[in-house]
C-alpha cells in the first residue's frame, strides 16, 4: 500500500517553476514547501542553477527530502534559456524523477537566479510562482516585468527584513495590485514561517484544480 | 619498398609459447629474443632509417589460444620523404585468440619534415584475450614541423567495435597543432590496456594525460600529450 | 519541398535541442589557458572541425542514409533521395543503427564526451519527437542514456527531406557555432570578431561535410575516427569540476 496516497489524482503531476532574481529565496521556499508537504505528496523537485548544482546540493544537505527525489539541470550561462526557450533538460529531469522514484503528484522546478524578465515556458510548467524579497526595495512590484505582472502568484519574501531596509509592503502591496490585476500576490517569511503556509495552501489549491481538469484515465478496453 | 612479414604464436602445452611462424623481409626483420616468463618475445629490426614515402610494409600477428607475445623494436622509426607525391605505409593486422596474450610495445614514430606516412593498425581480440598496445606519435625531428602522418588503429573484442582512432597531423591536417587537438606538444600517443580479467578503473585526467574506460569491453585507454618522448613514455607506461 | 528554410532551422542555435548548454569543450580548453585569444579560438575551431566535426557528421550523415539511402554523387541528392525501403522498426534498419551507435561509441573514449552526446541526443530527439510525430525514431537503439546525437540527427534531417550533404552540414556547422558562442561569452571576445571567424571557415565546415556525405557510403567500421587528444583529455578534466558554466 502506497502510504502516501495521492492527493491530486491526476495523470500526471502538477508542475510548479519557482522563478525569481538571484537570492530572493527560491530554494528556501522550495525546502520550506518540502517540510509542508512530506507527509501528503509525492514530491520532486528540479533545480536549475547558473553555476554547477549548488541548489539541490543545498537541498540535500537540508535533509528536506530523500535526494533521489532531487535533480539538478546544467543550464550554460543562460538560466531563461533552460526554463524558457530550450525546455528538453528540464524535461528529461522531470521523466528522470519519475522514473527513479515512481508517480508523482507534484514537482518544483526552480529556476536559476536571473532577472526580472524571467518565465518559465507553459511548455515545461502548470503554473509559476514568481518571488521576490523586500530587501530589493520596495519599487522591485512597480517595476513590473513578466515575472511580477504575469505569474500566477507572486512572493514577496522576508517581510521580516521590511523595517531594516525601509521596505513600504503597503506600497509593495498596492504597485502588485496595479500590475498584477486579479492574480494573487503574497507576502512571507520564511524565517518566521518555515512551512511557508499561504503558500502551501495555493498549491493545495492549485493541485485541486489540476486533478478536476486532468482527471486519472481509466484505461478503456479494446472497442 | 615492399615487406611482409609475419608471426604466428602457439601455446606450447607447458605454459609456455612457441613461436612456429617468425619470418620478414627487409626492411622488415623479426627476431626472437630471449623468453621472459612464458612469454615469446620479438623484436622488430629495421633496416636504414625509414620507412621512406613510397614503401608498404605490412606486419601480420597472431596469437593463439593461451599463447603469450611481447613485441619491441630497436629503435624509433622515422618516416621520411621519398619519391614525390608518395606515401609510406606500415599496416599491422593482429589477431589474438581467447586466453592469449600481445603486448604491443614498439618505439616511437617520429614523423620527419615532409613525409608522407599511414600507420595503420586492426587488431581482433577474441572474448577473453588480453592486450597492452602502446602507439607513440613524435611531431618532426627536433625542432622541425613533421610532414603528414596518420596513425589509425581500429580494435574489436568479442566481434564489437572496442576503438578506432585515427590522428592526424602535419599540413593536411587543419588544427592538428592547435588546442583543440595536440596544444602545440610535439609528442602524443596512447596505451590501450585489453584485460578481460579486471574491472576497468573510473576516469581520470590531468593537464596532459587521461584514462578513459572503453564502452566497448573490458578496456581502458591512455591517452597523452607531451613536450618530449621521454615525458610521453612515462604517461603510457603500466 | 520547403528544404532551405528547414535547413536554416535545424542548424539554428536557437532550435530547442540543450546546444546553449555545451561549449564544445571551450571551457575546458580557456581554463587550461590554451585558448585566449581570437587566434587561439581559430585554431580551436578549426581542429574541433576536423575532428570531432568530421566524425559527428559523418555518423550523422549514414544515420540519414540509415533512414534515406540515397546517392551522393547525384546531382540533385535531396531530390534523389527515397525513404528506405525498410519498414519503421525493421531489424535492418534498427541493426544498422544500433551498429553505428557502437562504431561512435569505438569513437570516442572518453566517457564523459559519450555521455553528453547521449544527453544531447535525448535533448534532440525530444523536439524531433514532439515535430516529426511519423519519424522512424523507434529504430533508435535503447541504448542506456539514449541514442547518440548524430544518430539522432540523421533520423530527424531525414524526416525533415533533408539530403544527406545538408545533414553533414548541419552536423559540422553545430559543431563550430556551440565552441564559438561559448567563447564570446566566456572570454569576451568581440562578437562581429567572431563570426568573421566563421565566415573564414565556411569552406572549410562545407569541405567537411561533403566529405562526411561521402565517407557514409562506407562501411560502419571505415567511417572517419578523427582523434583529438585534447578534447578527450579536457572533457574529462572539466567533468570534474565543481564550479563551471556550461555543461561540457
Ligand atoms: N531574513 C530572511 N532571509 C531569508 C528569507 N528567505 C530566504 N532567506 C535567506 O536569503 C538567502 C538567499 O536565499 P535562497 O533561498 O538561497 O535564494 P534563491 O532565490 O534560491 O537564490 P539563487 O538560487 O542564488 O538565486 C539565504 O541566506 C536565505 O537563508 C526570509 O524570509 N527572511
Ligand atoms: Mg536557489
Amino acid at each position: 500500500m502506497d502510504p502516501h496516497p495521492p492527493l491530486a489524482r491526476a495523470g500526471r503531476a502538477l508542475r510548479v517553476g519557482i522563478g525569481g532574481p538571484v537570492g530572493s529565496g527560491k530554494t528556501a521556499l522550495v525546502a520550506a514547501l518540502c517540510r509542508a508537504f512530506a507527509d501528503e505528496l509525492r514530491l520532486g523537485v528540479v533545480t536549475n542553477d547558473i553555476y554547477t548544482t549548488e541548489d539541490a546540493d543545498f537541498l540535500r544537505r537540508a535533509g528536506v527530502l530523500d535526494p533521489a527525489r532531487i535533480r539538478a539541470v546544467e543550464t550554460g550561462c543562460c538560466p531563461h534559456t533552460a526554463i524558457r526557450d530550450d525546455i528538453g533538460a528540464n524535461l528529461d529531469a522531470v521523466d528522470e524523477l519519475a522514473e527513479a522514484v515512481g508517480p508523482l503528484d507534484l514537482v518544483l522546478v526552480e529556476s536559476g537566479g536571473d532577472n526580472l524578465t524571467a518565465t518559465f515556458s507553459r511548455g515545461l510548467v502548470d503554473r509559476q510562482i514568481f518571488v521576490v524579497d523586500v530587501a530589493g526595495g520596495d519599487k522591485v512590484p512597480r517595476k513590473g516585468g513578466p515575472g511580477v505582472t504575469a505569474a500566477d502568484l507572486l512572493v514577496i519574501n522576508k517581510t521580516d527584513l521590511a523595517p531594516m531596509v525601509g521596505a513600504d509592503l503597503a506600497v509593495m502591496d498596492r504597485d502588485a495590485r496595479a500590475r498584477r490585476g486579479d492574480l494573487p500576490t503574497l507576502f512571507l517569511s520564511i524565517v518566521g514561517d518555515p512551512t511557508a503556509t499561504s503558500v502551501a495552501d495555493w498549491i493545495r489549491h492549485e493541485l485541486a484544480h489540476h486533478a478536476a481538469a486532468h482527471p486519472l484515465t481509466v484505461p478503456v478496453g479494446p472497442a | 619498398m615492399r615487406a611482409l612479414a609475419r608471426l604466428v604464436a602457439r601455446a606450447d602445452g607447458r605454459g609456455g609459447t612457441a613461436l612456429v611462424e617468425l619470418h620478414g623481409e627487409t626492411p622488415l626483420l623479426l627476431r626472437q629474443t630471449p623468453t621472459d616468463g612464458g612469454v615469446a618475445t620479438v623484436h622488430l629490426v629495421g633496416g636504414a632509417a625509414g620507412p621512406l614515402a613510397g614503401d608498404d610494409l605490412r606486419l601480420e600477428i597472431e596469437v593463439g589460444p593461451g599463447a603469450a607475445v611481447r613485441v619491441h623494436s630497436v629503435a624509433a622509426s622515422i618516416a621520411l620523404p621519398g619519391r614525390a607525391g608518395a606515401v609510406s605505409r606500415m599496416a599491422v593486422r593482429a589477431v589474438v585468440h581467447a586466453d592469449a596474450t600481445l603486448h604491443w610495445l614498439p618505439e616511437q614514430l617520429v614523423a620527419a619534415a615532409g613525409c608522407a606516412h599511414l600507420a595503420e593498425s586492426r587488431i581482433e581480440l577474441a572474448a577473453g584475450a588480453s592486450l597492452l598496445w602502446r602507439d607513440e606519435l613524435i611531431c618532426g625531428r627536433y625542432g622541425e614541423a613533421p610532414g603528414g602522418a596518420v596513425v589509425h588503429t581500429q580494435v574489436d573484442y568479442a566481434g564489437r567495435p572496442l576503438l578506432r582512432q585515427s590522428l592526424a597531423v602535419g599540413p593536411h591536417a587543419p588544427g592538428w597543432a592547435g588546442p583543440a587537438v595536440l596544444g602545440g606538444a610535439p609528442a602524443t600517443g596512447s596505451l590501450l590496456v585489453v584485460d578481460p580479467s579486471q574491472a576497468a578503473e573510473p576516469p581520470m585526467a590531468d593537464g596532459s594525460v587521461a584514462r578513459l574506460p572503453l564502452a566497448g569491453g573490458p578496456a581502458t585507454l591512455w591517452t597523452a600529450t607531451a613536450p618530449d618522448a621521454h615525458t610521453l613514455r612515462a604517461h603510457l607506461s603500466v | 519541398m520547403a528544404t532551405p528554410s528547414l535547413l536554416l532551422l535545424l542548424a539554428d542555435g536557437r532550435f530547442p535541442a540543450g546546444a546553449h548548454a555545451h561549449s564544445g569543450g571551450l571551457e575546458a580548453a580557456v581554463a587550461a589557458g590554451r585558448v585566449t585569444d581570437l587566434t587561439s579560438l581559430e585554431a580551436f575551431l578549426a581542429g574541433r572541425l576536423a575532428t570531432a566535426g568530421l566524425v559527428g557528421a559523418a555518423f550523422a550523415a549514414a544515420a540519414h542514409r540509415v533512414a534515406m539511402p540515397e546517392t551522393v554523387g547525384s546531382a540533385h541528392p535531396a531530390r534523389s533521395a527515397r525513404p528506405s525501403d525498410a519498414p519503421v522498426g525493421s531489424p535492418a534498419r534498427s541493426g544498422a543503427l544500433a551498429r553505428l551507435d557502437a562504431e561512435l561509441d569505438a569513437r570516442t573514449a572518453a566517457p564523459a564526451l559519450r555521455a553528453v552526446s547521449r544527453r544531447q541526443g535525448r535533448a534532440l530527439l525530444r523536439a524531433g519527437r514532439s515535430i516529426w510525430s511519423d519519424a522512424p525514431f523507434a529504430d533508435l537503439p535503447a541504448t542506456p542514456g539514449g541514442a547518440h546525437q548524430p544518430l539522432v540527427l540523421g533520423l530527424l534531417c531525414a524526416a525533415a527531406g533533408l539530403s544527406r550533404v545538408e545533414t553533414a552540414t548541419i552536423a559540422a556547422y553545430g559543431t563550430l557555432t556551440g565552441a564559438a558562442s561559448a567563447g564570446v561569452r566566456l572570454l569576451g571576445l568581440d562578437p562581429y570578431q567572431v563570426q568573421a571567424l566563421l565566415v573564414g571557415l565556411a569552406d572549410a565546415c562545407d569541405g567537411t561535410a561533403a566529405d562526411a556525405a561521402r565517407a557514409a557510403d562506407d562501411p560502419p567500421e571505415r567511417l572517419p575516427a578523427a582523434a583529438a587528444p585534447l578534447a578527450d583529455i579536457h572533457a574529462e578534466i572539466h567533468a570534474t569540476w565543481e564550479v563551471r558554466l556550461f555543461a561540457s
